[in-house]
Order: structure tokens, then sequence, then C-alpha cells
């Protein structure tokens, strides 16, 4: 069966009816970009004058890094209460008993999270250097604005927010608490962020061709994800909480071929 | 039907699979069995529905009435044997078809507490792909009666109301098999009574109805047949049927003092084949119309009143008989009237038979 994008249309506009009129969700969406932007503002406002060139540039370093950290923490939040929130609400049941498949249903709820949140970070890292040029020192404003890791952090915003959500989005089909879930997808999120910091901090040299080839990893990563997660998507483990039995010689509702 | 032919206690169970009523199944089902871990949750069960039929399943708590819905929904998939539901085989490569054709409503409502009832509803009209939404959700909610509810958050209704707006989203995408557990469960009697009318205009309409059910008087007052499971199938049939088939019929007799000779006064007439006091039936139903009887005739614990339970094949032809035999032996008789047994009846007698062969 191919995917619909209507149904996939459908679950994105549910969803983010359902962020609107969430406080959790929305101080969620709110506080953490908020806070990592104020972190690194502070910081890059209060370098000196007389700052060494040395002091400047780990400011710098470290004031561009945290920013990224919004595209992993807000989407790992939300996606790890995607699908385990839906099951305990009990409004699993009744979407499964639609056409609508796991693919179509991972893909919506994938999108809901990425548009905002992506959206966010973007926000708070253009009010972040926008923020540097009209209110820090000159040489501070100039540093920012031609830090060579900030074209590749624009990049790796989308596709760090991919794998966090595709990370939330399996352990939340599989967990069946959402505390665990948040907890476990925010754990599972910090091993691109941990590349990434090594590229900001420029451990790992930060040149075009290192950029490129991590975030054409990442992006086939992202890519698959999408799948893999539809395979541990059971709707029988969902549904009933048990693992399903195996050996039975009947085929399970499952990824692509429940659809 | 084996699991049917495997009982043996009683001819209903152990009697061959009785046909579904005439025309196209629209659920047919053969051998379905579904296994989780060591536990059967439903064992080789056979059946099938015919189309616009109200098919009543009924079982205890645990007996995998929710499993086989779940089957049969293309939820879970089933550890061995087959169906067809809606004219189509069950199994992954078609299961979306079959969600396409049915719809189902489960015990918990599971509406989006932060969406409006309406927005509740186009999410499911979308993801069926259904035009003229607006127009299918009106005709919906006007159906179970919520249209003035229509802007409210789902999360403010009251359960019964939930209730309604979970039958009404059953009703989106005009289904050929609507899958209903509990329809009623919260529901207050008129709106009980809105739903049944419901189920009946459906039934109208061509839909096969699957009603799993606690009420056996919902059954009884809905269902163009039933069946009893407790993990396997106990029996299947019309509730009339199962009556006939499970109990003798019989009359319940109240006098107004106890017969001095009751076995001269019974045994002689050829149109009754038993009898026993009511103390000593074992039909409550009998016992306890006597004794409402006896209540309604101003009797009382002195005069004591004796209740007789007497086997006979054609109420209707003993009555007369057993009057006049009573009224010749000087007898003042107070009531006499068919016992009629419930499906209530014949469910706990099913229910005990399999949980007394359990022990």
């Amino acid at each position: 069966m191919s995917m619909s994008a209507a149904r996939i249309g459908a679950v994105i506009r549910k969803e983010l009816a359902e962020f609107r009129r969430n406080r959790f969700i929305l101080a969620t969406a709110a506080i953490l970009p908020i806070v990592f932007l104020v972190s690194p503002t502070v910081s890059i406002l209060a370098i000196k004058a007389s700052a060494l060139s040395t002091v400047l540039e780990k400011r710098v370093e470290t004031s561009l890094f945290l920013p990224l950290l919004i595209p992993v923490f807000v989407p790992a939040l939300l996606s790890a209460y995607a699908v385990v929130g839906e099951r305990e609400q009990g409004t699993l049941e009744p979407v499964l008993t639609t056409p609508v498949s796991a693919v179509e249903f991972l893909v919506g709820k994938a999108a809901a999270i990425f548009m905002p949140a992506v959206g966010i970070s973007y926000l708070m890292f253009g009010v972040f250097v926008a923020i540097t040029q009209f209110a820090a020192r000159s040489a501070v404003a100039t540093a920012v604005l031609h830090a060579p890791q900030l074209p590749a952090e624009l990049v790796f915003i989308p596709l760090l927010a991919g794998w966090s959500i595709w990370v939330g989005l399996a352990i939340s089909a599989r967990a069946t608490d959402t505390r665990v879930s948040q907890q476990l997808g925010t754990l599972a999120s910090l091993p691109p962020v941990a590349v990434a910091a090594l590229f900001s901090f420029q451990v790992i040299s930060p040149t075009f061709a290192v950029a490129a080839a991590l975030a054409a990893g990442l992006l086939v990563v992202d890519g698959l994800a999408c799948f893999a997660v539809a395979r541990v998507f059971d709707r029988e483990r969902l549904i009933t909480g048990t693992k399903p039995t195996s050996g039975t010689g009947q085929p399970r509702y499952r990824a692509r071929g429940a659809s | 039907m084996s699991a049917m032919s495997g009982s043996s206690a009683s001819p209903t169970r152990a009697g061959p699979p009785r046909a579904a009523p005439a025309g196209p199944a629209a659920i047919e089902v053969s051998h379905l069995t579904k296994v989780f871990g060591s536990r059967t949750a439903v064992g080789d069960v056979s059946f099938s529905v015919a189309r616009g039929e109200v098919f009543g399943f009924l079982g205890p708590n645990g007996a995998g009435k929710t499993t086989t819905v779940r089957i049969l929904g293309t939820l879970i998939a089933p550890t061995s044997g087959s169906a067809v539901v809606a004219g189509i085989p069950l199994g992954p490569a078609r299961a979306a078809e079959i969600r396409q054709n049915i719809s189902i409503m489960p015990e918990a409502p599971g509406l989006y507490r932060r969406l409006t009832v309406t927005e509740n509803l186009e999410f499911f009209a979308r993801l069926y792909g259904l035009p003229r939404r607006a127009e299918r959700i009106t005709e919906a909610l006007a159906a179970v009666g919520l249209s003035d509810r229509a802007q409210d958050l789902a999360g403010s209704l009251s359960k019964g109301l939930r209730q309604r707006a979970a039958l009404a989203r059953t009703l989106l995408n005009d289904p050929a098999v609507m899958f209903l557990d509990e329809p009623t469960s919260g529901l207050d009697p008129v709106a009980a009574h809105d739903v049944h009318g419901l189920i009946g205009a459906l039934r109208d309409r061509g839909v096969t109805i699957f009603l799993t059910t606690h009420r056996l008087d919902e059954a009884e007052r809905l269902c163009d047949r039933v069946a009893i499971m407790n993990t396997s199938l106990r029996t299947i049939g019309r509730p009339d049927e199962l009556r006939q088939e499970l109990f003798s019929r019989s009359l319940a007799v109240t006098t107004a003092a106890p017969l001095a000779r009751p076995d001269q006064v019974f045994a002689g007439l050829p149109a009754v084949q038993g009898w026993q006091t009511a103390d000593q039936s074992a039909d409550q139903s009998a016992d306890q119309s006597a004794n409402r009887s006896v209540e309604r005739s101003g009797g009382s614990a002195g005069s004591r009143p004796a209740g007789y339970v007497l086997t006979v094949s054609d109420p209707a032809r003993a009555a007369p008989a057993v009057t006049r035999a009573l009224v010749a032996a000087g007898a003042d008789v107070l009531s006499i009237a068919e016992s009629r047994h419930s499906l209530e009846d014949v469910y706990l007698q099913l229910i005990d038979d399999t949980e007394g062969r359990t022990r």
C-alpha cells in the first residue's frame, strides 16, 4: 500500500492541535530554547574588549554549541511521548483500527515534531546571531559571524532533530511508561550531540568535507530510521502489552505489511 | 465448529455447528486460536455472522471476546485459524482494506481530550479518507444526539457523552461491519435506549453489528443470534433456541396452601412429564415468580402458599389440564404460568458448567 499524504497530513494536523493545547509541551518547547539562548548570549556579551583571542575563540565555540542542544532535546522530549502517550490515554487502539499504516502514522508524528522543533531552533539561532551583531563588541560580532562551524551547524540542526525524533519514536513505540521513554529518549539523543560538540570545539576540524560527510551520514540514518522505527512499531505489542508469540505460522500486523 | 463439538455436557454444546441466517456471511471465522505465551485466550473458535445481522458476543471477563474482536479488526494476528471479514480474507496483505470497511468501538472511548468532539471526528474522517467530511460528522453527531456538544473539548464530556462521541466516530466511514464493545457502558437508561434504537436503524440499513456486551437484557433485545464464549465457544444460536435447547419447558404453579397429595394431582396428567416443588427446583426465576404471586395475592408466611414446577412439553396445552386437576383436588390456585428462562439463565448455566469443569 502506498503512503497517503492525506493521512500523514491528518496526523500532523492533529498533533499540532494537541501541542498547542498541552501546557507541558508548550512549556518544554519554550523554556529549553530560552535557556539555550540566554546562556550563550550572556556569555558572549560579557566578553571584555581586552579579552585574549583564545578566550574569545573558546567563548564563541561554546556559544555556538549550546543552541545546537535545542534541536536535540526539544524533539527528544516530544517524540518520547508520541506513541506511549497515545497508548496511555487510550487513543492508540482507535487510531490503529483505521486504514492508517505504521509508516504514515510515524511520519506524521515525526513531521509534526520536526517542524516546530527545527523552526524554534533556527529562530533561537537567528536571535542569538542578531543579538551578537547588534549588542556585542565588534570583534565578538565578527568572530561569531565568521566562525567556520556556523554554516555547518545550520545544516546540522534539522539532521540532529531528525535523529532525536526517530530515536524517541522508536523508544516510545517500545516503552510502557512515558517518563521512562523520555529519559531513554534523551539519553539516546546524546551520541550525535557528542559528535557535534567535537565539531563545535574544533576537536574535529570543521572542514567542508568533514561536515558534508557527517551531514550525509546523518541524513542517511534519518532517512532509513523511518522504516527501522516502523519495524519496531508492533500493533500487537502496543495494543495487548504482550510480546507476540513466535512460530505461529501467521504473519503479524506490523510495519509496511500492516499498512 | 470444533470448539462446540468438543463439549459434551448438553445437546446444544455437543451438536453440530448452527448455520448462520441465510445470505452471504459478513464474518466467517474458522478454527481461530490465539495464544499469549502459555495462555490460550481464544481456542479453536468457529462461527459465521450474516450480513445485516446483529450478533451478540457474550462471555465473562477474560473469556477472549475482546481478543477475538481485535483479531477480526486486524489489530492482532491469530496464532492459527482463518477468517473473512466484510468479504475480505484476514491477513496482513489486505488488513488496511478490512479496516477501511469496518469500524471498531473499543471499550474505552479513546478520544483526544484536548481536541473538540468535531476535531476528534475530523481526524478520523481524514484517516479514512472520507469525502464530505463536515456533512458526515454532522450526521454522525446527530445520530448519537451530540450535535449541541460538537465544539466542546472531549475531555470536558461526561463518560456517557464520551461513549456517544466514540459511537459517532464508528459511524463516520459507513462501515459494512461494526464491532461494538460495550456500547452502552456508562450510559444512562435514556441514552442506552437511544443507542439501542441506533443499532436497530443500522441493522435496517444492512450494517452487520458484532456486539460485545455484559448486559444480557441488551443482547436478548437487540441480537438476532448470540454466541457465548469462555475461551472456546460454548454455544451459538438465537436466544429462544438456546433457552429451549438448554432448559425443558415448564409451568410454575402456585397454590394458596400445599397440596395434600401432589403426586396424585400431577402424575395422572398426560401433559405433565414430571414435577417438583419450587423449593426443590433449581429454577430461581420460577421460585421468585411464585413468591411475587404470593405477595400480590396478599398471602402471608402463615398461610403457607406452595409452589410447584411442572415439566411439560407444551405449556399452552398443559395449563388448562393442570388447572382443572388442581380445582378438582380442591386447591386454591394463585397463579399458573409458563416459567420463562432468560438469556441470563442460559448464560449462567453455560458459564457455571464451564467453570465447574475447569475446577
